[in-house]
């Protein structure tokens, strides 16, 4: 054994058996021993159906648009399991913990526990779902055969899933930040914070912050470059719209979180004074330059929601978007009105009464767009003939709660109101209702409207149905009393309460948490039962839903190269125009395609990343410095590699289609 | 770290097929161009630098303002001569970065500065002289 | 691919038989890198301009900041741009040696504004003036390192480039990575005009 300290201190820097969280935590030993066997029991099964090839070549290394989406969401799916285990802890810890009862989270656990719930939600579900759909369905949409940069989507995948790793590893590898999810200063200074928590959050979002803006880059290129001929701005699907603005907002504020993080990183490990409350440092500028990211942040998520429930309606309407124009100028309204609302998230900072008036102002002109959104999303409905399909129930469901949602939000944009209701649980409600109402439920909806253009067969409906029940009902049982106890001054993050007539709202609200638990539940079974029901559910027209965009004009699940031959546009409903219009598919004339060629340097780099973060967070130097210069050196010799597309045969392109033939001739 | 985007798919679409490239690539300078900016950044760095080393105006106001002008210039020539800017390369689409990115900067600045500004009267009511004392 | 869409109303057509290329994108996806880089920068000018007058009693930039160094540094970062400029020249005429003798001169050139600023923070630091001293302090290391951090990967990339281009020569792919590294390099050209301007002569000003 190692007798020297120091050596060990050099080895494992702060790192110590104390360090593993579940040698003292009863309720984390037991996560960990599930967790250890669920994932001896899915490495064994890998190992066992000998799929670990068939992964690593389909799969991990894969450049391909559609797959790396689908990653994307199967990612956001496990993160939204773990952040909603947090949820249902703080709602059982809440309904309980009244009076003499101290409940069973103490509040060293119960701070980490909604840190880490704000942290996985945002940054590591919903941004990952957005991101895979997006990631799916655009290229599809504007008839391309992938994005602009193949290999550098898949590593941003990787980044984004080497940043879960990270935050998943504070679970049982010391602690995570107990500091909220945005991690303000000074709590969040080495002088208050002196643990690893801050460091795992800091080092998590970095990671996954690199993904996040350089996927937002390649899917700009994506969509201003590969469009298909005759595809100009406005002949752009919604939902394609709707991405490009997000992916704008992405590209020109993650930089201001990275940064922000920076400093906050430096102040940390080099002893700065950027946040500080000394020699001449201020925190309150952290919240200023953390909310310029926070803000455009939101509508990061909301737009693609948008997006989607506009392509839901009008194809489950029958009819085209009413206010398409309108539609792209409230969009482009919103991305840019976004950078300009930052400050209602500290209106009771004290910059008086000017500032807080003019953010205040802004704020309201915010929902001006986002109403009208509302309108032609009504009038899109009007008179058609709807379908009433799980997608759809998932779009009514959000107009109805995200307008309550938009509506307290606007209430929250006068000062004076928000000084009452400044960090109380109104805050929170307000807040989860515009994004379990609006992201949630759209991002749930795309899943159930686009699931059998991914995998060739649609959900089972009745599942869906109840998904959706649970949750809608769920939600208002979880998130209304938080309404009312807002109201009344109950402020959010507090473990314990002594009030005990307080105490029947926080009951109503778990059961919520309950119900919605019920919701995922659901959902889950709704995948199963449609996996064993697949030959049922089998979609051989590759247009299930009578649609209107391109993705539905190839076949379901689309062929690698997507499509055989670039498909012209004359209209922004494309397939419902070529449909119209007499469209047949070509049989003959098949060339060989030009395709990107997979690689494993993304997978490396990330597995790289994750030491180096790891190194960075324990102190282990030695770590963070050799595998910082293995990133360099794995990226550089990348670009040696000047080999990276190869052709698929005609004659596999003549197979594919004709197979296709087939299926299309049973079916009729 | 990845700093070269890359795009395999179209790669060898511009070895084959040249005529693709719709010029698009061809927004080099030419030597009399660089030569150009070269000299009026040259000129426009050596003004501000001469201005206050050697204490050339009376009024400090003034300097600074100059010195911002000249620098917002000097900004201006790089981004003409050396980054080859204008409103057709790429279809005017970096062009539109360029000026939504200048939006946003302008944004994040002076809102930082007029926020942070107003919180320190309200907050704090010192005068910049004792601020720069503050321990 | 003009021809291929014009369509008539009796017969539309709805694909393209011939192969299609859509246009590269690298040049306007490293443009919006720039852009994203740009923002970050922003993010610190905006810290230093807030917190730069913050000097907790201590050295303020006219005691630190000797701005002949400033000076020869600037004229170095300058004569980078114009000898890559010269570089992108000699690309287009196809002329591998004069491309790299102009890249080895403007490496030459960014390693000596390395040094002189590595100099300069050495100086800062012995005399007490370290990034811990004060927020000011604090927000002069982190907008400048930031930048110097940026000329040091240029520079690290530089070599790999003239590596690639002594093993393929002037290739299309060479090409375009010589144009967006030229990006990069102009770009922090942009940059250090606002660090000097804002930071060195209207810090010294007071």
């Amino acid at each position: 054994m190692f007798t020297n300290t120091n050596l060990m201190e050099f080895i494992f820097g702060r790192l110590s058996w104390d360090s593993l969280a579940f040698t003292h935590e009863p309720i984390i030993l037991v996560t960990f021993i599930a967790v250890a066997f669920g994932g001896l029991a899915v490495l064994g099964a890998l190992t066992y159906f000998r799929l670990w090839g068939y992964l690593w070549k389909e799969w991990f290394t894969s450049v391909d648009h559609k797959k790396i989406g689908i990653m994307y969401v199967i990612l956001s799916l496990i993160m939204l399991l773990r952040g909603f285990a947090d949820a249902v802890m703080m709602r059982t810890q809440q309904a309980i913990a009244f009076g003499g009862n101290e409940g069973y989270l103490p509040p060293h656990h119960y701070d980490q526990v909604f840190t880490a719930h704000g942290v996985i939600m945002i940054f590591f579900f919903a941004m990952p779902i957005v991101t895979g759909v997006m990631n799916f369905v655009v290229p599809l949409q504007i008839g391309a055969r992938d994005v602009s940069f193949p290999f550098l989507n898949n590593f941003s995948f990787w980044m984004t899933a080497a940043g879960a790793v990270i935050i998943m590893l504070s679970l049982f590898v010391g602690e995570f930040a107990r500091t909220g999810w945005l991690a303000y200063p000074p709590l969040s200074g080495a002088d208050y914070s002196p643990g690893v928590g801050v460091d795992y959050y800091i080092w998590g979002l970095q990671v996954a912050g690199v993904g996040t803006t350089l996927s937002g880059i390649n899917l700009i290129a994506t969509i201003v470059k590969m469009r298909a001929p005759g595809m100009t701005m406005m002949k752009m699907p919604i939902f394609t719209w709707t991405s490009l603005c997000t992916n704008v907002l992405i590209v020109a504020s993650f930089p201001i979180l990275t940064a922000t993080l920076v400093l906050l990183t430096l102040d940390r490990y080099a002893g700065t004074n950027f946040f500080t409350n000394d020699l001449g440092g201020n925190p309150m500028m952290y919240v200023n330059l953390i909310w310029i990211w926070g803000h455009p942040e939101v509508y990061i998520l909301i737009l693609p929601a948008f997006g989607i429930f506009s392509e839901i309606v009008s194809t489950f309407s029958g009819k085209r978007l009413f206010g398409y124009a309108s539609m792209v100028y409230a969009t482009v309204v919103i991305t840019i009105l976004s950078y300009l609302v930052w400050l209602h998230h500290f209106f009771t900072m004290g910059s008086g009464a000017s500032v807080n008036a003019f953010f205040g102002i802004t704020t309201m002109i915010i929902s001006i767009p986002t109403g009208a959104k509302m309108f032609n999303w009504l009038f899109t409905m009007y008179r058609g003939r709807i379908r009433y399909e799980v997608p759809m129930y998932w779009t009514i469901g959000f107009m109805v709660t995200f307008v309550i949602g938009g509506m307290s939000g606007v209430m929250l944009a006068v000062p004076p109101a928000d000084f009452v209701l400044h960090n109380s649980l109104f805050l929170i409600a307000h807040f989860h209702n515009v994004i379990i109402g609006g992201v949630v439920f759209g991002l749930l909806a795309g899943v159930n409207f686009w699931f059998p253009k991914a995998f060739g067969y649609k959900l089972d409906p009745f599942w869906g149905k109840m998904s959706f029940w649970f949750w809608l009902i769920g939600f208002y049982f979880a998130f209304m009393p938080l309404y009312v106890l807002g109201l009344m001054g109950v402020t959010r993050r507090v473990n314990h309460f002594e009030d005990p007539s307080l105490q029947i709202w926080f009951v109503i609200a778990a059961f919520g948490a309950f119900l919605i638990a019920l919701g995922i539940g659901s959902f889950v079974i709704q995948l199963v039962v449609s996996f064993f029901k697949r030959e049922q559910l089998r979609d051989t027209t590759g247009d299930p839903w009578d649609a209107r965009t391109l993705e539905w004009s190839t076949s379901s699940p689309p062929p690698e190269y997507n499509f055989a031959f670039t498909p012209v546009v004359h209209d922004h409903d494309s397939w419902y125009d070529m449909k119209k219009r007499g469209y047949v598919r070509p049989l003959e004339g098949f060339k060989p395609i030009h395709m990107p060629k997979n690689t494993g340097t993304g997978v490396i780099l990330s597995a790289l990343s994750v030491a180096l973060a790891f190194g960075m967070i324990w102190y282990m130097w030695w770590l963070a410095a050799l595998s910082f210069l293995g990133i360099l050196v794995v990226s550089i010799a990348h670009t040696f590699n000047y080999k990276r597309d190869y052709y698929i045969p005609a004659e596999t392109v003549v197979a594919t289609e004709a197979a296709r033939t087939k299926q299309l001739a049973e079916q009729a | 770290m990845s700093s070269h985007p890359h795009a395999p798919a179209q790669e060898s679409a511009h070895n084959t097929h040249h005529g693709h490239s719709h010029g698009h690539e061809a927004a080099h300078g030419t030597f009399k161009s660089y030569m150009t900016g070269f000299i009026l950044s040259v000129i426009l760095t050596a003004i501000p630098f001469w201005l206050v080393m050697g204490d050339v105006l009376d009024s400090k106001a003034l300097t600074a303002g100059l010195i911002m002008v000249l620098g917002v210039v000097q900004i201006v020539v790089h981004m003409i001569y050396f980054l080859h800017m204008n409103t057709k390369s790429e279809g005017g689409w970096t062009m539109l970065a360029l000026i939504f990115t200048i939006i946003i900067v302008v944004i994040a600045l002076s809102g930082s500065l007029w926020v942070m500004h107003h919180l320190n009267t309200n907050m704090m009511p010192l005068n910049p002289e004792m601020m720069k004392n503050m321990p | 691919m003009s021809e291929t869409q014009a369509v008539s109303a009796e017969k539309p057509t709805f694909y393209l038989t011939e192969d299609h290329h859509p246009e590269n994108s690298t040049m306007l996806g490293f443009w919006i890198y720039l852009m994203s880089d740009c923002l970050m920068f922003a993010v610190l000018f905006a810290t230093y301009a807030v917190l730069g007058r913050n000097y907790a009693a201590g050295p303020s930039p006219a005691d630190l900041f000797d701005l002949q160094l400033v000076a020869i540094n600037t004229a170095m970062l300058l004569f980078s741009s114009i000898t890559y400029g010269f570089a992108m020249l000699r690309m287009e005429k196809g002329d591998k040696g004069g491309t790299l003798g102009w890249l080895v001169l403007t490496l030459m050139f960014g390693l000596a504004f390395l040094g002189i600023e590595l100099y300069e923070f050495h100086h800062l630091i012995h005399e007490g003036a370290g990034p811990q001293r004060s927020a000011f302090l604090s927000a002069f290391f982190t907008l400048v390192g930031t930048h110097g951090l940026h000329v040091t990967f240029g520079c690290i990339w530089l070599v790999t480039l003239m590596v690639q281009v002594m093993q393929h020569g002037l290739i299309e792919a060479n090409r375009r990575r010589l144009m967006c590294l030229s990006m990069f390099w102009h770009f922090l050209d942009v940059v250090w005009i606002g660090v000097f301007s804002l930071v060195y002569l209207i810090g010294v000003l007071g």
